[in-house]
C-alpha cells in the first residue's frame, strides 16, 4: 500500500498527489512514468512522474478525471492509500543520456498541453538547474485550466502562457505561440512536446516546418508497463515499438500519430460502459 | 492376468454450461475415486514416471499412500519434491511426462498421475484448513508489511516460528535460520520452487515481483477455469510464504532497484533470476497494429490478473462477436477459451496439423468440447481493416506439410493461390513469448543468447558469480514444471555456492 501524503485539486478536473514510495523516489528520473492501481478492482493506469523527492521518499503524480479508474484515483483523500504504485517505468528523457559537452549550447523549448504540463516540470527543472537554456510554453483552453505555472516559472528562462480564448497570455494554441516566438527571432535546438496526442502531432508538424528536432512523450494504453502486453504498440519510423519499454519519448518526426490516436480509442466503448456503471 | 480396472474417469463441468462461465472445468477425484485409481499403479521397480518428472516426484510412493487412504502421507511424499502440487496436477503436460512413460499405458490407459497429485493437494488443503488459515494469515500479514523497505526485517521476524507448524499439502518445514539472504526475481513457478527449497534449508528468502500479485504466469497467464486463483494458486503461494519466504510485489528489478543494489546495499548474497518469458511475439504481417489485434499476453492479463471477466472490476476487455486466435500452444487454447467465455465465436488458426499442436491434449480436447473451431494448416498473411481502423477480417493462406527438414520435422509450406478471408472482429496473437531484456540490460556481466535467454549452465549458474537463473528466462517459453525443476536445481547450486563462499 502506498500512502497519499498530499492532495490538491489544480483545476476542477486535475488533481495533484504526493505519494510515499521510497524505492521509486530513489530511482525516478525525468521522463519516466509510474503505474497506479487505486483499488483492488481498478485498472493499472500509467501516469508520468511530475516530481520526486529522494530524501522524503515521495513521488508526485497529476491525474485528470477521464474515466472510472482516474475517478478512483482522484476520489482518494490525504492519508488514504493506493493499492499499488509501480515504477519508475520507461526510459529517462533523451537529455539524461547526454554529456555536459553535448548539452552545452542547447536551447530547449518545451510545449506543454493540459495534463502534460506536469511531467514537463521535472525535465525543465533538471535542465535549468544545470544552466541549460530552457523556455516553456504552456497551453490550455482558458486561464483557469493552466497548471504548474508557478513551478515552471522558476524552472525555466522564459515561460509563455497560451489560452485558446485569450483569457491570459498568447491568444491561441501552443504551436502558434512557438511559431510566433521563432518569427520574432527566438532560436531553439530541441523541442519537447507533452500533452494530448493531437497536440503532439501538430507540435511535430510545426517543428518540422521550423526545422527543430522534437521529442514527444506517448501516453499509450498499457496494462503492465514492462513490455509484457504490447497494448502500447506504436509505429515509429515504420517499426512497431512498445511505448512502455522503448519510450515513452520518441522522435516526433518518426511517430505515426494517426495510428497512435486510433489505438488510444481502442476500449472507448467498454470504458464508457464502465464509467456509466461506476461513476456517479 | 486379472481383469484390469479401467482408468477412473474424472468428473467435469458440462461443456455447454462451462462455455459461459469461468469456473473450473475439472472437478477432480473424490477420496473413493482416487483410492480406486491409485490401486491401478503397478509400482514398477524402476519407475519410468519418476525419471520423466522434471522435479522427480516419488510417484509410486505417493500413489501407494493414496491407495491406503493416507492422503496426508501422500502429501508429505510429494512435498519433498514439489511446492506446487495443486498447480502441477492441473497444468503439467502429464501425457508427455509421467503418464506418457507409465508402463500401464503401453497396453492400457496410464495411471492418472496428474489427477491423483491434484487430489492429494486439494484434499489435504481442505483437511488442514484451520491450521492453514492461522499460519497463512500471519504469513501474508508479514509479507504485506514487507513492502516498505524498512519493514522488511520486522516482517522476517514475524514469520519465524511458523516453521514448526506441519502444513501438509505442499507445505514442508521452514529450516533453521542460517543467516544468508537470497533474492529471487520473479514469483512464477521457477522462483517459487527455488524459494521453497532455500527456505526449507534455512535461507532468508525474498521474492521480488513486478506485478501487483504474485504467481507470474500462473496468475496473469493461466485462466481461472484451468487454475482457480483464490482456491488453488493463492493457497499454494501461501504455503510458500508459510515457509518464511517474503514476497515484495510492485518491484521491477532493473527499474525500481537493480540486482547490483540488492547485492551491494541490501545484503543479498545470491540472486536467482526467474523472470520468465514475458515479451509477446507478433507475426510481422500487415495490419497487426489495427484496433482489435491483441497479444495473448494482453488479452489474458486483462482477464486473469486484472479480472476483466468479473462485473465488479473496471478492466475493459474486447473479445468481439468473432475472434481468431493465432497459434497452437496452451496459451492459444487459454486465449481462445477465454474469448469464447466472453461471448465470442472463436477459431484457432494454426499452420501445422492437429498432431503437431503443442498444447496439452486435454486442453485441445476441452476446447473442442466447448465449441472452439480449429482451422489447421492455415496461416495468416494479413489483417484487414474496416473504414475506422478496426479489424474486419483475417486473410489466411492454406498450408500443406512439406518434406521433412534436417530436424526431421515436416514444415508447413503455403499452397499458392489458396488465400481466403475469415471475417472477424478481433485477432489474438499467441505465437510464443521471449524473455524480457531488462535484467540483462541493467546488470553488468550477465550474458544472454541471441534469442534473449540468459546464458546459464545446467545448474543455473549464469556468467556472473552469485547470480543464478532458470525457467523460461533461460530456455524461452516452456512449461511450469520445467521452470520448477530449473528453480530447484538452482536452489541446490545457490546452497553449494553460499556454503563454499
Amino acid at each position: 500500500m502506498f500512502k497519499i501524503l498530499k492532495r490538491e485539486m489544480l483545476t476542477p478536473n486535475i488533481c495533484k498527489m504526493v505519494v510515499s514510495a521510497p524505492r521509486i523516489a530513489k530511482a525516478a528520473k525525468p521522463g519516466q512514468f509510474l503505474i497506479v492501481l487505486a483499488n483492488e478492482e481498478g485498472e493499472r493506469i500509467p501516469l508520468t512522474i511530475s516530481d520526486y523527492d529522494r530524501e522524503e521518499g515521495t513521488v508526485t503524480i497529476v491525474t485528470q478525471l477521464i474515466g472510472a479508474s482516474s475517478a478512483a484515483i482522484i476520489a482518494k483523500e490525504e492519508g488514504d492509500f493506493f493499492r499499488d504504485v509501480v515504477g519508475p517505468l520507461g526510459n529517462p528523457s533523451a537529455f539524461m543520456g547526454m554529456s555536459e559537452e553535448q548539452l552545452k549550447g542547447q536551447k530547449y523549448i518545451f510545449i506543454a498541453g493540459g495534463l502534460g504540463t506536469a511531467p514537463v516540470y521535472p525535465q525543465a527543472k533538471w535542465l535549468h538547474d544545470r544552466g541549460i537554456a530552457v523556455d516553456v510554453i504552456i497551453g490550455a483552453r482558458t486561464k483557469d485550466l493552466l497548471i504548474y505555472t508557478e513551478e515552471l516559472g522558476s524552472a525555466c528562462d522564459n515561460l509563455y502562457l497560451c489560452t485558446d480564448d485569450g483569457s491570459v497570455g498568447f491568444h491561441g494554441v501552443g504551436t502558434a505561440c512557438l511559431e510566433d516566438l521563432v518569427a520574432k527571432g527566438k532560436e531553439y535546438t530541441q523541442a519537447v512536446a507533452i500533452g494530448p496526442m493531437i497536440m503532439m502531432k501538430f507540435a511535430t508538424l510545426t517543428c518540422k516546418k521550423l526545422n527543430i528536432p522534437i521529442d514527444v512523450s506517448l501516453n499509450m494504453l498499457m496494462v503492465d508497463g514492462t513490455g509484457m502486453c504490447g497494448a502500447c504498440r506504436v509505429t515509429v519510423a515504420g517499426k512497431t515499438r512498445f511505448a512502455c519499454v522503448d519510450g515513452p519519448e520518441f522522435n516526433g518526426y518518426d511517430v505515426d500519430f494517426d495510428e497512435a490516436m486510433r489505438r488510444l480509442g481502442q476500449y472507448k466503448t467498454e470504458e464508457a460502459e464502465v464509467k456509466a456503471k461506476f461513476v456517479k | 492376468m486379472a481383469e484390469r480396472i479401467p482408468r477412473v474417469p474424472v468428473r467435469e463441468q458440462d461443456p455447454k454450461v462451462r462455455a459461459h462461465n469461468f469456473e473450473e472445468v475439472c472437478y477432480g477425484y473424490n477420496l473413493e475415486e482416487a483410492m480406486l485409481e491409485a490401486s491401478r499403479c503397478l509400482h514398477c521397480k524402476n519407475p519410468r514416471c519418476v525419471a520423466a518428472c522434471p522435479v522427480s516426484i516419488k510417484i509410486p510412493e505417493f500413489i501407494a499412500k493414496v491407495k491406503e487412504g493416507d492422503i496426508q502421507g501422500a502429501a508429505s511424499v510429494i512435498s519433498e519434491d514439489s511446492s506446487l502440487p495443486a498447480v502441477c496436477g492441473r497444468v503439467c503436460p502429464q501425457e508427455t511426462q509421467c503418464e506418457g512413460s507409465c508402463v500401464l499405458g503401453v497396453k492400457f490407459e496410464p495411471v492418472a498421475i496428474g489427477k491423483l497429485e491434484r487430489f492429494v493437494a486439494d484434499h489435504t488443503a481442505t483437511e488442514s484448513e484451520v491450521l492453514r488459515s492461522e499460519a497463512t494469515n500471519a504469513a501474508s500479514a508479514a509479507a504485506s508489511e514487507s513492502r516498505a523497505m524498512r519493514g522488511m526485517k520486522d516482517a522476517g521476524a514475524q514469520t519465524e516460528g511458523l516453521g514448526t507448524v506441519p502444513l501438509g499439502g505442499a507445505g514442508g518445514y521452514k529450516g533453521t535460520d542460517n543467516g544468508h539472504k537470497v533474492a529471487i526475481i520473479g514469483s512464477g513457478p521457477a522462483g517459487l520452487a527455488c524459494a521453497s527449497d532455500l527456505a526449507k534449508w534455512g535461507y532468508d528468502v525474498t521474492i521480488f515481483e513486478a506485478l501487483h500479485r504474485p504467481g507470474g504466469v500462473l496468475e496473469y497467464g493461466i485462466p481461472e477455469f484451468r487454475l482457480p486463483k483464490d482456491a488453488v494458486l493463492k493457497r499454494e503461494i501461501n504455503e510458500v510464504k508459510a515457509l518464511g519466504v517474503k514476497i515484495e510485489t510492485d518491484v521491477i528489478i532493473g527499474r525500481t532497484v537493480t540486482i547490483d543494489s540488492l547485492m551491494d546495499d541490501e545484503g543479498f548474497e545470491a540472486v536467482f533470476v526467474g523472470t520468465g518469458a514475458g515479451l509477446p511475439k507478433f507475426m510481422g504481417i500487415p495490419g497487426e497494429n489495427l484496433n482489435g489485434v491483441f497479444s495473448a499476453n494482453e488479452f489474458l492479463t486483462r482477464n486473469n490478473l486484472m479480472k476483466a471477466f468479473r462485473e465488479d472490476y473496471l478492466t475493459p476487455i474486447h473479445a468481439g462477436k468473432k475472434c481468431c486466435v493465432v497459434g497452437g500452444g496452451n496459451v492459444a487454447m487459454d486465449a481462445a477459451r477465454t474469448a469464447l467465455r466472453l461471448g465470442a465465436d472463436t477459431s484457432i488458426i494454426y499452420r501445422r496439423t492437429e498432431v503437431e499442436l503443442p498444447a496439452r491434449k486435454e486442453e485441445v480436447h476441452h476446447a473442442k468440447e466447448e465449441g472452439i473451431d480449429f482451422q489447421m494448416l492455415t496461416n495468416p498473411v494479413e489483417i484487414l481493416a474496416d473504414e475506422n481502423g478496426w479489424v474486419r477480417a483475417l486473410k489466411c493462406i492454406r498450408m500443406e506439410l512439406g518434406e521433412p527438414d534436417e530436424s526431421g520435422r515436416r514444415s508447413p509450406v503455403p499452397i499458392p493461390g489458396s488465400e481466403f478471408e475469415i471475417p472477424t472482429e478481433t485477432v489474438i496473437m499467441a505465437l510464443g513469448t521471449a524473455p524480457n531484456p531488462l535484467i540483462v540490460k541493467t546488470t553488468g556481466g550477465l550474458e544472454a543468447t541471441r534469442r534473449g535467454g540468459l546464458v546459464a549452465d545446467e545448474d543455473g549458474r549464469t556468467t556472473r558469480e552469485g547470480i543464478f537463473a532458470g525457467g523460461d528466462a533461460v530456455t524461452g517459453a516452456a512449461t511450469v514444471i520445467l521452470a520448477m525443476g530449473a528453480g530447484r536445481k538452482a536452489a541446490k547450486a545457490i546452497d553449494d555456492y553460499l556454503k563454499n563462499k
